[in-house]
């Protein structure tokens, strides 16, 4: 089951664009919005508008560097955004592996035909 | 296939495809792989319930196309009817690989992907051939990389 915060992380990163932004965010650490806008190949609002979603999923944080903003990684919130990645992977994988089982043995002994 | 829905695996079954739609989509059936309680009528549109444990919600199946495609979807507030900004989607794709082989695909979404025009969906494939999971890991390690120590 997934909660309302989850769904406000798939959606921070489902976006390609965004994605672009946290994996620069991530590979380096306190970047400013137009540090990332130089390296991306869309505008300096574009990057302020996706560094806003990322905040809200709780993925990056900001903090005051002089008189410039930065934005780093919460590595935390992707840690737990990992695990829950891969329990429901995990479960899906434990509900494929009974439809198996369940669909060879219904193929191998027929059910008794009715009368 | 569209890379980054939120969950995707497969699994090859030795049987044909319209044996696996039968374990998937019979109630009686899915109570042995899924939930543990079923009240479903496999038709689109359908409203039904699936009871796990002490806990249970309501489902509604989307698309019906023996023995091809199944889906429903779950994991939506109750007394809301499940849209595609409020709930999971679970689809199953059954394809044939010869008489006695099928492979069976599952992919579980959330709404991000969902009623996004077919052009969309495409450039978001072309653009990021990366799923979730992987994206996910790719980024821990990079950042285990980082930390001190």
């Amino acid at each position: 089951m997934t909660t309302p915060a989850d769904d406000e992380l798939w959606s921070a990163i489902a976006d390609p664009s965004r994605r672009r932004v946290l994996d620069l965010v991530v590979s380096n650490s306190d970047v400013s919005a137009s540090w990332l806008a130089d390296r991306v190949p869309f505008s300096r609002q574009a990057v302020a508008k996706h560094l806003v979603v990322l905040e809200r999923a709780g993925l990056v944080s900001r903090r005051k560097r002089g008189r410039e903003v930065v934005y780093q990684v919460q590595a935390d919130r992707l840690d737990k955004a990992t695990r829950a990645m891969a329990e429901l992977a995990a479960q899906w994988d434990q509900r494929l592996a009974a439809i198996k089982r369940l669909a060879e043995a219904a193929h191998t002994t027929p059910a008794a035909p009715s009368c | 296939m569209i890379p980054g829905l939120v969950i995707e695996r497969e699994v090859v079954i030795e049987a044909p495809a319209e044996v696996v739609w039968r374990i998937i989509t019979e109630p009686d059936q899915i109570s042995q792989w899924f939930a543990d309680r079923v009240d479903l009528v496999v038709e689109p549109g359908a409203h039904g319930y699936m009871q796990f444990g002490d806990q249970g919600g309501p489902v509604v199946v989307e698309t019906v196309d023996p023995p091809r495609r199944f889906s429903f979807r779950w994991n939506y507030p109750a007394g809301e009817e499940p849209l595609t900004g409020n709930s999971m989607l679970v689809e199953f794709t059954l394809t044939a690989e010869g008489a006695e082989r099928t492979r069976l695909r599952v992919t579980e979404s959330g709404h991000e992907l969902r009623g996004w025009p077919d052009g969309e969906k495409q450039r978001y494939a072309d653009e990021h051939r990366e799923g979730w999971a992987e994206y996910l890991d790719r980024l821990a390690s990079v950042l285990a990389d980082r930390r001190p120590g």
